[in-house]
This record gives C-alpha cells, sequence and structure tokens, in this order.
C-alpha cells in the first residue's frame, strides 16, 4: 500500500511539470488556433538560464531567494525569447493557414535546439548538471518519502494556475485576450490591440515554460540542449488529454499523464513508457479529439 | 469539429516530425599527405557519453603524439582522423563509413560504448579494415568477426566480478538489478551478474528495466525500495547511473548501488553528487596504481591536459594506439590482412592497463579494479584477477 502511495507521490511531481509545460501550450493555441512547438526548446532555454544564474552569475545556491530570482530571471529572459519569436517567425504569417505557422513552429524549433549545441554561440552540447536552487531536504510520512523539490514544483505549479486563471478571466487584458480567441477581427474592431495581446500571449506562455524549465532540471539535474522534446511532446499530450485551449484541462491532463506513465513503469512496463504515454494521445484523438474538459466545437463549413 | 480533428492530426503528425528529426553530423578530420599511414577513430566527442569519448580520444591522442614524436612507425609518420558520433544512434555507422571509404584509413579505433562499437563492427568487418575497441566490453562486440579486438576484458568477467564483490564485500543476499534495455552494455553486465550471483546463491529480489536517456527513475526505485534489498545493481552509464542514485537517496533508499565501468566519468559526481557516497564500481585501472608505466602515463596526460586525471577510458584509448602502432610494427606494412593477422599475434604486450594478450576471439583478458565513491573522489578500493 505504502509503495502504492509513494508511486502516486511519484506520478503527482511528475505530472505537476507536465502540466506547467501544457499550461504554455494551451494558452497559446486557446487564443492564436495554433499549436507552438517552440515551447519545449522555450523550456529547455529557461533551465539552463537557471543553471547560468548559479553557475556563471553567481547567484547563491540552496537558496529560496537566489532560487526564486533565478526563477524570476528564466521567466523574464524567456518571456522576452518568446515575444521576439512571435515578432520574428510567426507575425509575420498572421493570417495566413495554420499549417504554414506549425511548420515554422518546428522550424524555430530546430533553430533553437541547434543554436543551443553550438559552443560558441550556445550552451554546447554535452550535459550539465543542474545546481540546487532551493535548500534541499527529504520528509518522512510513515514510510513514504517527499522530497522539498517535489513539494516546490507542486507548490509552483498550483500558485502559476492561479494566476494565470486570474489575469485570463479577471483582468482587462485577460477580457481582451478571451476576445482575440473568440473573434480577431471583432475583437480589433472594438479598439483591442492585437498585436500586443499576442506578444502579451507568447510571453505569458514562455515564462511558463521557463519555470516548468527550471522545476524539472530540479528533479532531474542533468540538462542538455534537446533535453525539451521529450517533456514537450509529452506536455502536448497533456494539453490535448484535458483538452487544447482549456486552462485546468492542461493541469488535469498533465496530472493524469503523469500518473498513468509512473503507473505504466510500477507495474513492470518500464520499457512502454513513452508508448503508453503517445497511446493515449490517438486514443484521445479517436474518443473524444475535444479532450477531457474541453467542449466540442462547432464550425461554420 | 471536423475541422479540429484534422489541425490536431496534423499537429500530432508534426509532433513525430519533430521527434524524428535530427541534425546535420559535424566533421572534423583534416586530409593530408600520401606518406603517412592514416588511421581513424570514432568517439563520442560530444553528447549524453562525451565524457567517455572525451577521455578515450585525449588517451588515443596523446599515443599518437608520442608515437609520432619517436619517428612515427615504419618511417611514416601517423596520420591520425577522428570523427564525432555525438553519442548517437546510427551516427557511428555513417562516420566509420567515411573514414574507411573516403579517408582509406588502415585500421578504425573505437568506442567506448558496446552500442556504438556494435554498430561499426560489421561495417569494418565487411572492408576487411581492423577495428580496435579500447572498451567496449560487451562480448558481441568482437563476435562480429575477426577483423574486431578489443584491449580490454569483458562482460562476462565483469559481471563475475561484481557478483563476487557484492557477496563478499558488501554480505548481500538479496539484490535489486535496474538495467538499460536500449544499450547492449547494461543487458549484458546485467545477465552476467545475475548467472554467478544466482549460482553463488543469492537472490535477485527486483529487476527493472528503462530506456536510454530517461529522467526519472522514481517508479522503478519505489518497486525496488519495495523488495527491501541489500544492495542495487545498476548496470548503466553514467549520466544515468548519477541521476539513479540521487533519486534512489531521495527516496530514502540507503543501501549501496554498485555498477560497471560505465560509471567511469567525473561527470557521475557531478550529476550524483553527495548521494553517490559509498557507491562502488568496477573499472579497468587506478590512477593512484604505483606502477611506473601507470604513473609516467597519468603525469604526461596531466601535462598535456591542465592537470586533468586520465580514467580508465583515457588509459585504454592509449592502450588502444600503441596496440595498433606495435602490430603495424611487426607486420611490416598496412596491408590489412598482414595487419589483423600481427593485432591477433599481440602477446602480452605491456600496456598502461596491464599485459595486453589477445586470446583466440580477440578480446584481452586482464584484471578489474573496484573503486568507491568518497568525499566526491574515486577512491582505490581492489583489484580481482581472472
Amino acid at each position: 500500500m505504502s509503495e502504492f502511495l509513494q508511486q502516486l507521490i511519484n506520478g503527482l511531481s511528475l505530472g505537476a511539470i507536465y502540466a506547467l509545460i501544457a499550461l504554455g501550450y494551451t494558452m497559446v493555441y486557446g487564443v492564436l488556433r495554433f499549436i507552438n512547438f517552440a515551447h519545449s526548446d522555450v523550456f529547455m532555454v529557461g533551465a539552463f538560464v537557471g543553471y547560468y544564474a548559479i553557475e556563471k552569475w553567481h547567484l547563491p545556491a540552496n537558496s529560496i531567494g537566489g532560487g526564486l530570482l533565478a526563477l524570476a530571471m528564466a521567466m523574464a529572459i524567456c518571456a522576452a525569447l518568446g515575444v521576439l519569436i512571435e515578432r520574428f517567425a510567426y507575425r509575420p504569417l498572421r493570417g495566413r493557414s495554420t499549417l504554414s505557422v506549425l511548420i515554422t513552429a518546428i522550424g524555430v524549433s530546430l533553430l533553437l535546439q541547434n543554436v543551443a549545441q553550438n559552443r560558441q554561440i550556445g550552451f554546447g552540447p554535452n550535459p550539465k548538471a543542474f545546481p540546487n536552487l532551493f535548500p534541499y531536504s527529504n520528509f518522512h510520512l510513515g514510510a513514504l518519502t517527499v522530497s522539498s523539490n517535489q513539494v516546490i514544483v507542486l507548490i509552483v505549479t498550483l500558485v502559476l494556475l492561479a494566476a494565470l486563471y486570474f489575469i485570463v478571466n479577471h483582468t482587462r487584458t485577460g477580457t481582451a485576450m478571451r476576445a482575440l480567441s473568440f473573434n480577431p477581427t471583432a475583437a480589433s474592431l472594438v479598439g483591442i490591440n492585437n498585436d500586443f495581446i499576442i506578444s502579451f500571449t507568447f510571453a505569458l506562455g514562455s515564462s511558463l515554460a521557463a519555470a516548468g524549465g527550471i522545476l524539472y532540471a530540479l528533479n532531474y539535474p542533468s540538462i542538455d540542449p534537446l533535453m525539451g522534446t521529450l517533456p514537450g511532446l509529452k506536455a502536448f499530450v497533456a494539453a490535448v488529454l484535458g483538452g487544447i485551449g482549456n486552462l485546468p484541462g492542461a493541469a488535469v491532463g498533465g496530472v493524469v499523464l503523469g500518473l498513468v506513465e509512473t503507473l505504466v513503469v510500477a507495474c513492470g512496463g518500464s520499457t512502454y513508457r513513452d508508448a503508453v504515454a503517445f497511446g493515449v494521445l490517438i486514443l484521445i484523438l479517436l474518443v473524444r479529439p475535444s479532450g477531457l474538459l474541453g467542449k466540442a466545437e462547432r464550425e461554420k463549413v | 469539429m471536423k475541422s479540429l480533428k484534422r489541425n490536431l492530426f496534423f499537429t500530432a503528425l508534426a509532433a513525430v516530425a519533430l521527434a524524428l528529426a535530427g541534425c546535420k553530423p559535424s566533421s572534423e578530420s583534416k586530409t593530408g599527405a600520401a606518406d603517412t599511414i592514416k588511421v581513424g577513430e570514432f568517439a563520442s566527442l560530444t553528447g549524453k557519453e562525451a565524457a567517455f569519448g572525451q577521455s578515450s580520444h585525449k588517451g588515443t591522442l596523446l599515443a599518437v603524439e608520442e608515437i609520432n614524436a619517436a619517428g612515427g612507425v615504419l618511417g611514416k609518420k601517423i596520420e591520425f582522423i577522428y570523427e564525432d558520433n555525438r553519442s548517437t544512434p546510427g551516427e557511428s555507422a555513417t562516420v566509420v563509413k567515411k573514414l574507411i571509404t573516403r579517408d582509406h584509413v588502415v585500421a578504425v579505433l573505437g568506442e567506448v560504448a558496446s552500442g556504438r562499437s556494435l554498430e561499426a563492427a560489421p561495417i569494418c568487418q565487411a572492408n576487411k579494415i581492423p577495428q580496435i575497441s579500447p572498451s567496449s566490453t560487451n562480448p558481441k562486440v568482437t563476435e562480429t568477426g575477426d577483423y574486431i579486438f578489443r584491449v580490454c576484458f569483458i562482460d562476462p568477467f565483469q559481471g563475475t566480478v561484481m557478483a563476487k564483490f557484492a557477496k563478499s564485500r558488501l554480505n548481500a543476499k538479496n539484490v535489486a538489478v535496474l538495467s538499460d534495455v536500449a544499450a547492449p552494455y547494461s543487458l549484458g553486465l546485467a545477465q552476467y551478474f545475475k548467472e554467478t550471483f544466482l549460482a553463488d546463491g543469492g537472490t535477485v529480489v527486483s529487476e527493472q528495466k528503462f530506456s536510454s536517456g530517461d529522467k526519472d527513475f522514481k517508479a522503478q526505485l519505489t518497486a525496488i525500495k519495495a523488495a527491501n534489498p541489500d544492495a542495487i545493481f545498476v548496470p548503466c552509464y553514467y549520466t544515468e547511473a548519477g541521476l539513479i542514485v540521487r533519486q534512489a537517496r531521495q527516496l530514502g533508499i540507503t543501501v549501496p548501488l554498485f555498477g560497471g565501468d560505465g560509471w567511469e566519468a567525473p561527470e557521475l559526481i557531478q550529476i550524483g553528487g553527495e548521494a553517490l557516497e559509498g557507491c562502488y564500481y568496477s573499472t579497468h585501472y587506478s590512477p593512484e596504481d604505483k606502477s611506473p608505466a601507470v604513473q609516467e602515463f597519468v603525469s604526461k596526460f596531466k601535462a598535456k591536459n591542465n592537470g586533468e586525471i586520465p580514467d580508465a577510458m583515457a588509459a585504454l584509448g592509449y592502450d588502444s594506439a600503441m596496440v595498433l602502432a606495435d602490430a603495424i610494427k611487426r607486420a611490416g606494412t598496412t596491408d590489412s590482412v598482414k595487419l589483423r593477422d600481427a593485432i591477433a599475434a599481440t602477446k602480452d604486450y605491456a600496456g598502461v592497463t596491464g599485459k595486453t594478450s589477445l586470446d583466440a576471439n580477440r578480446n584481452a583478458t586482464k584484471p578489474a579494479v573496484i573503486l568507491a565513491i568518497k568525499d566526491g573522489k574515486f577512491k582505490y578500493v581492489e583489484t580481482i584477477s581472472p
């Protein structure tokens, strides 16, 4: 029984990170109706900013202040990166078919990966050991063990989810985002600055990716320029699972996927871990393409 | 509705494309004059197992420079051409084909990881170009054909050594095994360990698997913890080993973890940190060895590489090039058949990692060294002879 509970904790902390990355996917999709595949590489950049903050810019490691500062720096730098990507890669394609934007997104993703792998201008291709940002300890509840990093992941994910929910539903910018998502032309007619709102959406989504990158690296402290690909794809599955474009759905999808993966491994199917995750994607697209919490969308033909 | 479905389908397709997309290999070789002997090397100079490739490459490079400084072999200098396989599956085959067909090397040195040596071996065999692996320990590597050699021990021996070590030194009766299904090295070593350990009356209480590149091992480790083993055998490469040991300690597992020569890299300690205290692994040599051959090699290597202490991969990389040079001298030619015969006839060649004699299966028989991790450093424990 305690083994099962421990596996649930493991799954939950993995799922929380998927949820955080999935939120970024789902937000951009909700507003612009396309999947930003460069998201998983912004996630990687976020982790590297955290690494450089401690190793090169000498923020204090193992301290709450230093950790939060590194997290804030990563989120700020990645928000700027997200805005730049949108400005130069996606804005020129505004109004074109979704497919061309999608292909551009994959191009941006490959560009970021390869620049990051370069030794002169990027981070270099070799894995690096990620430092401990926050003070570290293990909590024991009977036979169960929870690490402080797992608790931090849960707290940060919940806080960011709540903040995001508030921004989208209770601020003027959030209202504008929803209006834009509903009908861009009508939104601009009533005086909404579409370009600004879209840039804002990218900044928000990218800063979530950066937070996800740092939290992921805290729990799995070996980072490399290709680290984003797999968690990024898993988070995409999570976003679709929960209902893409739906914020609570992304969170639910992430947690469900984390639990499913962990339980598959716990039952001895460790080699089928990724296969099951992507199997979930195929299944949900066949059975309920709008996702667990999504509403079926009607489009006029 | 329909269009949403289709959009998501394209998106999923794009996702797969993204996962499969690779990038162009980089080649760092140079071409040169004809009156040289061309020797090729392929190594994981970047990527997940870069520590192996870098170390092995530095050792090989040191050997080549020494040979050339002493006048080369057969009156010619060795022209050393090396390629990076980026620790990626599939890349070794490409770069070795390039070394053989474009650069016309007389022999190929490499690799550390058994899986990548196995990729290159059929190509070398088909082209009748001798390949000497410095430190691939999986037996299948040299079974590929009579042109494939190695200068290190093989996993049936390493597995036996670790099984005996677990029983006698760690007093372990119940052991859990966590191995990597995507690495032939890991599966082979786990297999040989189990055979000996079970034959000696031990029990394997839990057997878990993962796949190279995984980062979350908590589910497997939780299952292992529930089985309550006395020690955990983790035969895999250092990136995963560091993460596994760390996550094991996070879950409150206090028993020792131990592995094979795949743990041999400074990055192990960077990734694993304090969690590694009291863990052990087997390898090919220890820089603390007092023999003059080892100490001379250590000081030369340190002088050339900013004080870096050579690990086993560097020592074997050095020995592989030296064994090849010795064979070329004895053959008196670089003709592939005669060179192959000369390498096969290598007997009692005194290298850094001990005397190298190649047996009928083109493997070397050498003692294994067990190291412990103490205060963030590798410490010599014992040498176990075959």
